[in-house]
Protein backbone atom coordinates (compact mmCIF):
# COMPACT_ATOMS: atom_id res chain seq x y z
CA UNK A 1 0.00 0.00 0.00
CA UNK A 2 2.84 2.42 0.84
CA UNK A 3 4.55 1.81 -2.13
CA UNK A 4 1.43 2.99 -4.12
CA UNK A 5 2.10 6.82 -2.32
CA UNK A 6 4.92 8.72 -3.35
CA UNK A 7 6.74 9.78 -0.36
CA UNK A 8 6.46 13.29 0.18
CA UNK A 9 2.52 13.13 0.34
CA UNK A 10 2.96 10.84 3.07
CA UNK A 11 5.57 13.44 4.78
CA UNK A 12 2.76 16.13 3.49
CA UNK A 13 0.35 14.26 5.19
CA UNK A 14 2.25 13.14 8.71
CA UNK A 15 3.03 16.61 9.22
CA UNK A 16 -0.34 17.52 8.40
CA UNK A 17 -1.15 15.11 11.08
CA UNK A 18 1.55 16.18 13.25
CA UNK A 19 -0.02 19.82 12.94
CA UNK A 20 -3.60 18.81 13.46
CA UNK A 21 -2.34 17.14 16.72
CA UNK A 22 -1.00 20.35 18.23
CA UNK A 23 -4.22 22.42 17.75
CA UNK A 24 -6.71 22.93 20.50
CA UNK A 25 -8.93 20.08 21.98
CA UNK A 26 -12.45 21.47 21.06
CA UNK A 27 -11.14 22.32 17.61
CA UNK A 28 -10.08 19.02 17.11
CA UNK A 29 -13.26 17.35 18.29
CA UNK A 30 -15.08 19.82 16.35
CA UNK A 31 -13.41 19.32 13.22
CA UNK A 32 -13.44 15.47 13.81
CA UNK A 33 -17.41 15.82 14.60
CA UNK A 34 -18.00 17.92 11.51
CA UNK A 35 -15.96 15.23 8.90
CA UNK A 36 -18.17 12.44 10.44
CA UNK A 37 -21.47 14.33 10.68
CA UNK A 38 -20.76 15.26 6.60
CA UNK A 39 -19.68 11.46 6.03
CA UNK A 40 -22.87 10.13 7.70
CA UNK A 41 -25.30 12.71 5.60
CA UNK A 42 -23.76 12.15 1.99
CA UNK A 43 -24.02 8.30 2.99
CA UNK A 44 -27.76 8.79 3.87
CA UNK A 45 -28.06 11.19 0.58
CA UNK A 46 -26.32 8.52 -1.71
CA UNK A 47 -28.34 5.83 -0.05
CA UNK A 48 -31.85 7.91 -0.50
CA UNK A 49 -30.51 9.01 -4.59
CA UNK A 50 -30.12 5.14 -5.13
CA UNK A 51 -33.07 3.44 -3.64
CA UNK A 52 -35.15 5.49 -5.93
CA UNK A 53 -33.78 4.39 -8.76
CA UNK A 54 -33.63 0.60 -7.34
CA UNK A 55 -37.62 1.18 -6.11
CA UNK A 56 -38.29 2.00 -9.70
CA UNK A 57 -36.94 -1.64 -10.69
CA UNK A 58 -38.06 -3.32 -8.36
CA UNK A 59 -41.47 -2.41 -8.97
CA UNK A 60 -41.03 -2.48 -12.58
CA UNK A 61 -39.79 -6.01 -12.45
CA UNK A 62 -43.01 -7.34 -10.31
CA UNK A 63 -44.91 -5.52 -12.64
CA UNK A 64 -43.53 -7.04 -15.66
CA UNK A 65 -41.95 -3.97 -16.74
CA UNK A 66 -37.98 -2.97 -17.17
CA UNK A 67 -37.69 0.37 -15.21
CA UNK A 68 -35.66 3.04 -15.54
CA UNK A 69 -33.25 2.52 -18.21
CA UNK A 70 -32.01 5.46 -20.45
CA UNK A 71 -29.50 7.33 -18.30
CA UNK A 72 -26.44 5.70 -17.91
CA UNK A 73 -25.92 2.05 -17.59
CA UNK A 74 -28.73 -0.09 -16.42
CA UNK A 75 -30.22 3.52 -15.94
CA UNK A 76 -27.88 4.11 -12.82
CA UNK A 77 -27.80 8.14 -13.61
CA UNK A 78 -31.38 8.44 -13.63
CA UNK A 79 -31.33 9.90 -9.68
CA UNK A 80 -28.93 12.60 -11.18
CA UNK A 81 -30.97 13.38 -13.73
CA UNK A 82 -34.49 13.44 -11.43
CA UNK A 83 -32.35 16.14 -9.37
CA UNK A 84 -31.33 17.75 -11.65
CA UNK A 85 -34.74 18.30 -13.42
CA UNK A 86 -36.05 19.09 -10.19
CA UNK A 87 -33.24 21.82 -8.79
CA UNK A 88 -33.82 23.70 -12.30
CA UNK A 89 -37.56 23.53 -12.18
CA UNK A 90 -38.99 26.92 -10.38
CA UNK A 91 -40.60 26.97 -6.56
CA UNK A 92 -44.54 27.91 -7.37
CA UNK A 93 -45.37 29.59 -3.66
CA UNK A 94 -49.71 30.02 -3.77
CA UNK A 95 -50.31 33.47 -3.30
CA UNK A 96 -52.76 33.03 -0.52
CA UNK A 97 -50.53 30.55 1.13
CA UNK A 98 -48.25 31.20 4.41
CA UNK A 99 -45.10 32.17 2.60
CA UNK A 100 -42.83 31.55 5.50
CA UNK A 101 -44.14 28.17 6.81
CA UNK A 102 -44.78 26.70 3.26
CA UNK A 103 -40.89 27.15 2.40
CA UNK A 104 -39.44 26.03 6.15
CA UNK A 105 -41.63 23.63 6.20
CA UNK A 106 -39.91 20.77 3.56
CA UNK A 107 -36.83 21.29 6.45
CA UNK A 108 -38.50 20.87 9.00
CA UNK A 109 -39.45 17.03 7.77
CA UNK A 110 -35.77 16.56 6.60
CA UNK A 111 -33.71 17.95 9.52
CA UNK A 112 -35.54 15.20 12.44
CA UNK A 113 -34.62 12.54 9.22
CA UNK A 114 -30.54 12.99 9.51
CA UNK A 115 -30.10 14.50 12.81
CA UNK A 116 -31.87 11.15 14.06
CA UNK A 117 -28.04 9.37 12.39
CA UNK A 118 -26.44 10.98 15.06
CA UNK A 119 -26.71 8.19 17.79
CA UNK A 120 -26.86 5.09 15.53
CA UNK A 121 -24.08 2.92 15.70
CA UNK A 122 -22.40 2.19 12.30
CA UNK A 123 -20.01 -0.35 13.38
CA UNK A 124 -18.49 -0.71 16.98
CA UNK A 125 -17.01 2.96 17.08
CA UNK A 126 -18.69 4.98 14.44
CA UNK A 127 -21.30 6.98 16.08
CA UNK A 128 -21.00 10.55 16.37
CA UNK A 129 -22.62 11.15 19.60
CA UNK A 130 -22.48 7.92 21.96
CA UNK A 131 -25.04 9.10 24.42
CA UNK A 132 -27.00 7.11 27.16
CA UNK A 133 -30.82 8.19 26.11
CA UNK A 134 -29.97 7.64 22.79
CA UNK A 135 -33.40 5.44 22.25
CA UNK A 136 -35.04 8.33 23.78
CA UNK A 137 -33.80 10.63 21.29
CA UNK A 138 -34.61 8.97 18.81
CA UNK A 139 -38.23 8.50 19.69
CA UNK A 140 -37.93 12.05 20.54
CA UNK A 141 -36.71 13.18 16.92
CA UNK A 142 -38.81 10.97 14.57
CA UNK A 143 -42.04 12.58 16.56
CA UNK A 144 -40.98 16.16 15.59
CA UNK A 145 -41.02 14.80 11.79
CA UNK A 146 -44.72 15.34 11.90
CA UNK A 147 -44.00 19.19 11.96
CA UNK A 148 -43.12 19.31 8.32
CA UNK A 149 -46.07 17.61 6.91
CA UNK A 150 -48.57 19.56 9.09
CA UNK A 151 -47.21 22.67 8.47
CA UNK A 152 -46.77 22.21 4.49
CA UNK A 153 -50.86 21.34 4.53
CA UNK A 154 -52.04 23.89 6.52
CA UNK A 155 -49.27 26.90 5.30
CA UNK A 156 -50.37 25.57 1.63
CA UNK A 157 -53.86 27.00 2.62
CA UNK A 158 -55.36 24.33 0.07
CA UNK A 159 -58.25 21.75 0.92
CA UNK A 160 -56.24 18.69 -0.48
CA UNK A 161 -53.46 20.08 1.31
CA UNK A 162 -54.79 20.49 4.63
CA UNK A 163 -56.90 17.10 4.31
CA UNK A 164 -53.37 15.35 3.80
CA UNK A 165 -52.04 17.08 6.97
CA UNK A 166 -54.77 15.74 8.99
CA UNK A 167 -54.61 12.19 8.10
CA UNK A 168 -50.58 12.24 8.79
CA UNK A 169 -51.02 13.87 11.91
CA UNK A 170 -53.25 11.59 13.29
CA UNK A 171 -52.01 8.42 11.94
CA UNK A 172 -48.40 9.25 13.09
CA UNK A 173 -49.61 9.76 17.00
CA UNK A 174 -51.49 6.84 16.47
CA UNK A 175 -48.63 4.77 15.37
CA UNK A 176 -46.04 6.50 17.58
CA UNK A 177 -47.41 5.03 21.04
CA UNK A 178 -47.31 1.68 19.49
CA UNK A 179 -43.59 2.26 17.79
CA UNK A 180 -42.74 3.67 21.87
CA UNK A 181 -44.55 0.31 23.27
CA UNK A 182 -42.25 -1.93 21.27
CA UNK A 183 -38.71 0.02 21.85
CA UNK A 184 -40.07 -0.39 25.73
CA UNK A 185 -39.60 -4.04 24.99
CA UNK A 186 -36.62 -3.77 23.28
CA UNK A 187 -35.26 -2.04 26.42
CA UNK A 188 -36.02 -4.31 28.93
CA UNK A 189 -34.50 -7.03 26.72
CA UNK A 190 -30.97 -4.83 26.29
CA UNK A 191 -31.17 -3.54 29.53
CA UNK A 192 -29.62 -0.18 27.97
CA UNK A 193 -31.30 2.85 26.21
CA UNK A 194 -28.01 3.22 24.62
CA UNK A 195 -28.19 1.98 20.97
CA UNK A 196 -24.37 0.88 21.25
CA UNK A 197 -25.22 -1.17 23.83
CA UNK A 198 -28.45 -2.97 22.65
CA UNK A 199 -26.35 -3.84 19.79
CA UNK A 200 -23.43 -5.70 21.95
CA UNK A 201 -26.58 -7.38 23.75
CA UNK A 202 -27.64 -8.98 20.63
CA UNK A 203 -23.78 -10.13 19.93
CA UNK A 204 -23.49 -13.98 19.10
CA UNK A 205 -24.95 -14.82 16.18
CA UNK A 206 -28.42 -15.07 14.93
CA UNK A 207 -29.83 -16.83 18.15
CA UNK A 208 -29.47 -13.91 19.96
CA UNK A 209 -30.95 -11.44 17.92
CA UNK A 210 -34.23 -9.80 19.76
CA UNK A 211 -35.91 -10.92 16.69
CA UNK A 212 -36.68 -13.95 18.25
CA UNK A 213 -38.07 -13.37 21.37
CA UNK A 214 -39.97 -10.37 20.81
CA UNK A 215 -41.27 -11.16 17.05
CA UNK A 216 -44.64 -9.67 18.33
CA UNK A 217 -43.01 -6.29 19.09
CA UNK A 218 -40.92 -6.94 15.84
CA UNK A 219 -43.84 -7.14 13.90
CA UNK A 220 -45.31 -3.78 15.37
CA UNK A 221 -42.23 -2.27 15.30
CA UNK A 222 -41.61 -2.87 11.47
CA UNK A 223 -45.36 -2.11 10.39
CA UNK A 224 -46.03 1.07 12.57
CA UNK A 225 -42.30 2.14 11.32
CA UNK A 226 -44.12 1.72 7.67
CA UNK A 227 -47.07 4.16 8.73
CA UNK A 228 -44.78 6.43 10.10
CA UNK A 229 -43.20 7.17 6.80
CA UNK A 230 -46.38 7.54 4.87
CA UNK A 231 -45.42 4.73 2.87
CA UNK A 232 -47.95 2.41 0.92
CA UNK A 233 -49.77 0.76 2.26
CA UNK A 234 -50.45 3.60 4.72
CA UNK A 235 -50.13 6.49 2.27
CA UNK A 236 -53.32 8.25 2.91
CA UNK A 237 -51.75 11.40 3.47
CA UNK A 238 -50.54 11.41 -0.41
CA UNK A 239 -53.84 9.42 -1.35
CA UNK A 240 -53.84 10.33 -5.24
CA UNK A 241 -57.24 9.20 -5.64
CA UNK A 242 -58.85 10.45 -3.14
CA UNK A 243 -56.78 14.13 -2.49
CA UNK A 244 -54.87 14.46 -5.71
CA UNK A 245 -50.94 14.36 -3.55
CA UNK A 246 -51.71 15.59 -0.08
CA UNK A 247 -49.74 17.81 1.63
CA UNK A 248 -47.61 18.63 -1.24
CA UNK A 249 -49.86 18.87 -3.51
CA UNK A 250 -48.78 22.74 -4.77
CA UNK A 251 -45.35 22.05 -4.26
CA UNK A 252 -42.62 22.05 -6.91
CA UNK A 253 -38.99 22.50 -7.65
CA UNK A 254 -36.25 22.27 -4.67
CA UNK A 255 -39.15 22.20 -1.98
CA UNK A 256 -40.76 18.72 -3.59
CA UNK A 257 -37.13 17.38 -3.49
CA UNK A 258 -36.76 18.20 0.21
CA UNK A 259 -39.88 16.37 0.70
CA UNK A 260 -38.89 13.55 -1.48
CA UNK A 261 -35.71 13.37 0.55
CA UNK A 262 -37.49 13.59 4.01
CA UNK A 263 -39.57 10.39 2.52
CA UNK A 264 -36.73 8.40 1.76
CA UNK A 265 -34.26 9.34 4.49
CA UNK A 266 -37.19 8.44 7.04
CA UNK A 267 -37.91 5.25 5.29
CA UNK A 268 -33.51 4.42 5.57
CA UNK A 269 -33.10 5.64 9.05
CA UNK A 270 -36.33 2.96 10.09
CA UNK A 271 -35.24 0.26 8.04
CA UNK A 272 -31.68 0.60 9.98
CA UNK A 273 -33.26 1.14 13.37
CA UNK A 274 -35.51 -1.76 13.16
CA UNK A 275 -32.20 -3.67 12.06
CA UNK A 276 -30.58 -2.15 15.12
CA UNK A 277 -33.02 -3.16 17.51
CA UNK A 278 -33.89 -6.34 16.16
CA UNK A 279 -31.20 -7.66 14.02
CA UNK A 280 -27.94 -7.00 15.77
CA UNK A 281 -27.18 -3.98 14.28
CA UNK A 282 -23.44 -4.12 12.42
CA UNK A 283 -23.17 -7.63 14.73
CA UNK A 284 -22.57 -10.35 12.51
CA UNK A 285 -25.27 -13.20 11.91
CA UNK A 286 -22.17 -16.26 12.00
CA UNK A 287 -20.66 -14.57 15.16
CA UNK A 288 -21.58 -17.82 17.42
CA UNK A 289 -19.70 -20.59 14.98
CA UNK A 290 -16.59 -21.44 16.65
CA UNK A 291 -15.44 -23.36 13.40
CA UNK A 292 -16.12 -20.09 11.58
CA UNK A 293 -13.50 -18.12 13.25
CA UNK A 294 -10.44 -19.22 11.82
CA UNK A 295 -12.01 -17.14 9.02
CA UNK A 296 -11.96 -13.84 10.46
CA UNK A 297 -8.55 -13.06 9.15
CA UNK A 298 -9.29 -13.99 5.25
CA UNK A 299 -9.48 -11.02 3.06
CA UNK A 300 -13.11 -10.98 1.97
CA UNK A 301 -14.70 -14.15 3.45
CA UNK A 302 -13.47 -12.44 6.94
CA UNK A 303 -16.14 -10.27 6.46
CA UNK A 304 -18.89 -12.61 6.69
CA UNK A 305 -17.85 -13.44 10.35
CA UNK A 306 -16.76 -10.42 11.43
CA UNK A 307 -19.39 -7.57 12.22
CA UNK A 308 -19.22 -4.21 10.79
CA UNK A 309 -20.74 -1.12 9.10
CA UNK A 310 -21.51 -3.85 5.82
CA UNK A 311 -23.75 -6.25 7.77
CA UNK A 312 -25.88 -2.84 8.94
CA UNK A 313 -25.59 -2.03 5.41
CA UNK A 314 -26.92 -5.56 3.94
CA UNK A 315 -29.64 -5.46 7.38
CA UNK A 316 -31.15 -2.21 6.31
CA UNK A 317 -31.28 -2.94 2.49
CA UNK A 318 -33.29 -5.65 3.10
CA UNK A 319 -35.76 -3.76 4.82
CA UNK A 320 -35.73 -1.23 2.26
CA UNK A 321 -36.70 -4.06 -0.27
CA UNK A 322 -39.68 -5.24 1.68
CA UNK A 323 -40.86 -1.28 1.60
CA UNK A 324 -40.76 -1.58 -1.95
CA UNK A 325 -42.50 -4.97 -2.01
CA UNK A 326 -45.00 -3.76 0.05
CA UNK A 327 -45.88 -0.81 -2.19
CA UNK A 328 -46.34 -3.42 -5.59
CA UNK A 329 -48.20 -5.65 -3.55
CA UNK A 330 -50.93 -4.21 -1.08
CA UNK A 331 -53.75 -1.88 -1.86
CA UNK A 332 -53.99 1.01 0.19
CA UNK A 333 -55.36 1.15 3.63
CA UNK A 334 -59.06 2.49 4.13
CA UNK A 335 -58.36 5.29 6.83
CA UNK A 336 -60.79 3.57 9.33
CA UNK A 337 -59.01 0.30 9.26
CA UNK A 338 -55.46 2.40 9.75
CA UNK A 339 -56.86 4.02 12.99
CA UNK A 340 -58.11 0.62 14.24
CA UNK A 341 -55.27 -1.28 13.36
CA UNK A 342 -53.11 1.03 15.44
CA UNK A 343 -55.05 1.96 18.32
CA UNK A 344 -56.85 -1.48 18.73
CA UNK A 345 -55.13 -3.85 17.80
CA UNK A 346 -51.13 -2.85 17.83
CA UNK A 347 -51.44 -0.92 21.16
CA UNK A 348 -52.88 -3.85 22.62
CA UNK A 349 -50.23 -6.52 21.49
CA UNK A 350 -47.26 -4.64 22.87
CA UNK A 351 -48.45 -3.79 26.05
CA UNK A 352 -49.50 -7.73 26.79
CA UNK A 353 -46.23 -9.08 24.98
CA UNK A 354 -44.46 -6.47 27.47
CA UNK A 355 -46.37 -7.83 30.44
CA UNK A 356 -45.30 -11.48 29.03
CA UNK A 357 -41.84 -9.94 29.01
CA UNK A 358 -41.83 -9.36 32.31
CA UNK A 359 -42.92 -12.57 33.71
CA UNK A 360 -40.67 -14.03 32.21
CA UNK A 361 -37.67 -12.09 33.26
CA UNK A 362 -39.19 -13.10 36.69
CA UNK A 363 -38.81 -16.24 36.27
CA UNK A 364 -35.89 -16.21 35.06
CA UNK A 365 -36.78 -18.06 31.59
CA UNK A 366 -35.58 -17.05 27.80
CA UNK A 367 -32.29 -14.87 27.06
CA UNK A 368 -33.08 -11.92 29.52
CA UNK A 369 -32.94 -14.05 32.13
CA UNK A 370 -29.13 -12.96 32.89
CA UNK A 371 -30.49 -9.16 33.49
CA UNK A 372 -31.95 -9.19 36.96
CA UNK A 373 -32.18 -5.66 38.22
CA UNK B 1 -16.56 30.19 27.43
CA UNK B 2 -17.76 28.18 25.06
CA UNK B 3 -20.99 27.03 27.93
CA UNK B 4 -21.72 30.72 28.69
CA UNK B 5 -22.17 31.82 25.02
CA UNK B 6 -23.96 29.16 24.16
CA UNK B 7 -26.55 29.30 26.84
CA UNK B 8 -27.34 33.22 26.49
CA UNK B 9 -27.53 32.78 22.77
CA UNK B 10 -29.90 29.72 23.36
CA UNK B 11 -31.72 31.74 26.39
CA UNK B 12 -32.19 34.96 23.63
CA UNK B 13 -33.59 32.81 21.13
CA UNK B 14 -36.06 30.73 23.70
CA UNK B 15 -37.24 34.22 24.89
CA UNK B 16 -37.51 36.10 21.79
CA UNK B 17 -39.65 32.90 20.91
CA UNK B 18 -41.60 33.42 24.09
CA UNK B 19 -42.41 37.06 23.00
CA UNK B 20 -43.38 35.46 19.27
CA UNK B 21 -46.07 33.28 20.97
CA UNK B 22 -48.07 36.18 23.10
CA UNK B 23 -47.60 39.20 19.84
CA UNK B 24 -47.80 37.27 17.00
CA UNK B 25 -51.44 37.70 15.07
CA UNK B 26 -51.73 34.41 13.59
CA UNK B 27 -52.58 31.52 15.99
CA UNK B 28 -50.76 29.18 13.92
CA UNK B 29 -47.84 30.88 14.27
CA UNK B 30 -48.44 31.58 17.97
CA UNK B 31 -47.93 27.67 18.40
CA UNK B 32 -44.87 27.54 16.08
CA UNK B 33 -43.51 29.73 18.37
CA UNK B 34 -44.34 27.60 21.48
CA UNK B 35 -42.81 25.01 20.00
CA UNK B 36 -39.37 26.71 19.84
CA UNK B 37 -39.94 27.88 23.10
CA UNK B 38 -40.08 23.68 24.13
CA UNK B 39 -36.97 23.33 22.04
CA UNK B 40 -35.15 26.07 23.21
CA UNK B 41 -35.57 24.86 27.05
CA UNK B 42 -35.11 21.46 26.21
CA UNK B 43 -31.90 22.13 25.28
CA UNK B 44 -31.01 24.21 28.14
CA UNK B 45 -31.75 21.67 30.44
CA UNK B 46 -29.58 19.43 28.15
CA UNK B 47 -26.80 22.14 28.88
CA UNK B 48 -27.31 21.47 32.61
CA UNK B 49 -26.89 17.64 31.70
CA UNK B 50 -30.51 16.38 32.35
CA UNK B 51 -30.63 14.87 29.28
CA UNK B 52 -33.66 12.44 30.62
CA UNK B 53 -36.21 15.77 30.85
CA UNK B 54 -34.61 17.61 28.13
CA UNK B 55 -35.45 15.11 25.38
CA UNK B 56 -39.11 13.61 27.50
CA UNK B 57 -39.61 17.44 27.05
CA UNK B 58 -39.31 17.12 23.25
CA UNK B 59 -40.61 13.52 22.86
CA UNK B 60 -44.08 14.44 24.86
CA UNK B 61 -44.23 18.04 24.59
CA UNK B 62 -42.91 18.61 20.93
CA UNK B 63 -44.08 15.27 19.59
CA UNK B 64 -47.29 15.22 20.88
CA UNK B 65 -49.42 17.77 22.87
CA UNK B 66 -48.27 20.47 20.58
CA UNK B 67 -48.81 18.19 16.94
CA UNK B 68 -52.82 17.87 19.27
CA UNK B 69 -52.89 21.85 20.13
CA UNK B 70 -51.62 22.77 16.44
CA UNK B 71 -54.61 20.31 15.04
CA UNK B 72 -57.47 21.96 17.24
CA UNK B 73 -55.86 25.51 16.51
CA UNK B 74 -56.17 24.60 12.84
CA UNK B 75 -59.80 23.54 12.70
CA UNK B 76 -60.81 26.83 14.63
CA UNK B 77 -61.94 29.84 13.49
CA UNK B 78 -60.47 32.69 15.42
CA UNK B 79 -61.34 35.90 15.49
CA UNK B 80 -58.56 38.17 15.27
CA UNK B 81 -60.45 41.36 15.81
CA UNK B 82 -61.86 39.88 19.32
CA UNK B 83 -58.86 38.76 20.41
CA UNK B 84 -57.13 41.65 19.84
CA UNK B 85 -59.11 43.37 22.26
CA UNK B 86 -58.58 40.63 24.97
CA UNK B 87 -54.68 41.69 25.20
CA UNK B 88 -55.91 45.32 26.70
CA UNK B 89 -58.67 43.87 28.45
CA UNK B 90 -56.63 41.01 30.51
CA UNK B 91 -53.48 42.52 30.11
CA UNK B 92 -53.37 43.73 33.88
CA UNK B 93 -54.35 40.40 35.38
CA UNK B 94 -51.36 38.65 33.14
CA UNK B 95 -49.17 41.17 34.16
CA UNK B 96 -49.77 40.40 37.66
CA UNK B 97 -49.81 36.29 37.46
CA UNK B 98 -46.17 36.97 35.81
CA UNK B 99 -45.08 39.26 38.19
CA UNK B 100 -46.16 36.52 41.27
CA UNK B 101 -44.78 33.82 39.06
CA UNK B 102 -41.42 35.35 38.94
CA UNK B 103 -41.17 36.23 42.52
CA UNK B 104 -42.03 32.80 43.17
CA UNK B 105 -39.56 31.71 41.09
CA UNK B 106 -37.00 34.03 42.51
CA UNK B 107 -38.10 33.26 46.35
CA UNK B 108 -37.35 29.54 45.44
CA UNK B 109 -34.15 30.13 43.67
CA UNK B 110 -33.08 32.19 46.79
CA UNK B 111 -34.14 29.82 49.17
CA UNK B 112 -32.01 26.90 47.34
CA UNK B 113 -28.85 28.80 46.94
CA UNK B 114 -28.60 29.48 50.65
CA UNK B 115 -24.84 27.86 51.65
CA UNK B 116 -24.38 27.02 47.89
CA UNK B 117 -22.51 28.99 44.98
CA UNK B 118 -24.75 29.36 41.60
CA UNK B 119 -21.92 30.78 39.90
CA UNK B 120 -19.88 27.78 40.40
CA UNK B 121 -21.61 25.60 38.29
CA UNK B 122 -22.87 21.88 38.28
CA UNK B 123 -20.69 19.16 40.21
CA UNK B 124 -19.35 16.91 37.19
CA UNK B 125 -21.33 13.62 37.49
CA UNK B 126 -19.05 10.64 37.28
CA UNK B 127 -18.02 8.58 34.20
CA UNK B 128 -21.42 6.33 32.93
CA UNK B 129 -23.30 8.21 35.44
CA UNK B 130 -26.75 8.07 33.65
CA UNK B 131 -29.58 10.40 35.12
CA UNK B 132 -32.27 8.00 33.37
CA UNK B 133 -31.35 5.32 35.37
CA UNK B 134 -31.19 7.56 38.66
CA UNK B 135 -34.73 8.74 38.07
CA UNK B 136 -36.07 5.71 37.45
CA UNK B 137 -34.77 4.57 40.76
CA UNK B 138 -35.96 7.34 42.80
CA UNK B 139 -39.36 7.13 40.82
CA UNK B 140 -40.19 3.21 41.26
CA UNK B 141 -38.91 3.24 44.90
CA UNK B 142 -39.31 6.62 46.91
CA UNK B 143 -41.79 8.02 45.48
CA UNK B 144 -43.96 5.21 43.92
CA UNK B 145 -46.63 6.26 45.69
CA UNK B 146 -47.07 9.59 44.10
CA UNK B 147 -45.96 8.18 40.61
CA UNK B 148 -48.96 5.97 41.14
CA UNK B 149 -51.34 8.39 41.95
CA UNK B 150 -50.27 10.43 39.09
CA UNK B 151 -51.21 7.33 36.95
CA UNK B 152 -54.42 6.84 38.14
CA UNK B 153 -54.77 10.62 37.82
CA UNK B 154 -54.04 10.21 34.21
CA UNK B 155 -56.19 7.28 33.54
CA UNK B 156 -59.40 9.08 35.29
CA UNK B 157 -58.49 12.07 32.58
CA UNK B 158 -58.64 9.87 29.86
CA UNK B 159 -62.08 7.77 31.00
CA UNK B 160 -63.75 11.32 31.73
CA UNK B 161 -62.43 12.59 28.22
CA UNK B 162 -63.89 10.02 26.92
CA UNK B 163 -67.32 9.19 28.21
CA UNK B 164 -67.06 13.48 27.66
CA UNK B 165 -67.48 12.91 24.28
CA UNK B 166 -69.06 9.80 23.19
CA UNK B 167 -72.58 10.10 22.09
CA UNK B 168 -74.35 7.20 20.90
CA UNK B 169 -76.84 7.74 18.98
CA UNK B 170 -80.04 5.08 17.50
CA UNK B 171 -79.85 3.97 14.25
CA UNK B 172 -76.99 5.08 13.09
CA UNK B 173 -75.07 2.74 10.76
CA UNK B 174 -72.19 1.45 11.42
CA UNK B 175 -69.42 -0.62 9.54
CA UNK B 176 -68.35 -3.83 11.60
CA UNK B 177 -64.55 -4.07 10.58
CA UNK B 178 -63.96 -7.26 11.91
CA UNK B 179 -66.25 -8.69 9.78
CA UNK B 180 -64.75 -6.98 6.80
CA UNK B 181 -61.71 -7.87 7.10
CA UNK B 182 -62.41 -11.47 8.22
CA UNK B 183 -64.97 -11.88 4.21
CA UNK B 184 -62.93 -14.23 1.82
CA UNK B 185 -63.32 -14.07 -1.96
CA UNK B 186 -65.82 -16.65 -1.86
CA UNK B 187 -68.39 -14.90 0.18
CA UNK B 188 -68.46 -12.03 -2.12
CA UNK B 189 -67.93 -13.90 -5.66
CA UNK B 190 -69.39 -17.27 -6.98
CA UNK B 191 -67.42 -19.23 -10.05
CA UNK B 192 -69.53 -20.49 -12.20
CA UNK B 193 -68.34 -23.34 -14.39
CA UNK B 194 -70.26 -23.35 -17.84
CA UNK B 195 -69.54 -24.69 -20.82
CA UNK B 196 -68.09 -22.43 -23.63
CA UNK B 197 -70.77 -20.62 -26.18
CA UNK B 198 -71.40 -22.32 -29.41
CA UNK B 199 -70.40 -20.00 -32.22
CA UNK B 200 -73.13 -17.68 -33.31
Amino acid sequence: MSALIPQFVVNIFNAMLAYFYTLPDWFQYLTITTWKILFVTIGVILIVAFSTYFERKVIGRMQSRVGPNRVGPFGLGQPFADVIKLVIKEVVVPSQSSRFLFVIAPLLSLIPALATWAVIPLNDWYVIADINAGLLYVLALTSVGVYGVILAGWATNSKYALLGAMRSAAQIVAYEIAMGFALVGVLMAGGSLNLGDLVLAQAGGVSQWFLIPLFPLFVVYWISGVAETNRAPFDVAEGESEIVAGFHVEYSGVAFALFFLAEYANMVLISTLTAIFFLGGWASPFEGLSFLAPLADVPVIGLLVTGGLHWLFAKMCIFMYTFFWFRATFPRYRYDQIMRLGWKIFIPVTIIWIAVEGAMAWFQIGPWSGLSA
Amino acid sequence: MLHTVLFYSFALVMLGAAAGVVFSRNPVHSVMFLVLTFFQSAVLWLMAEAEFLAIVLVLVYVGAVMVLFLFVVMMLEVNIEAAKRGLTRFAPLGIGIALLMAYELMQLIWLRSEGVGITGGFAATAEGYSNTKALGAVLYTEHVYAFEIAAVILLLAIVAAITLTMRKRPGIKVQDINKQVAVRAKDRVRIVKMDAEKKQ
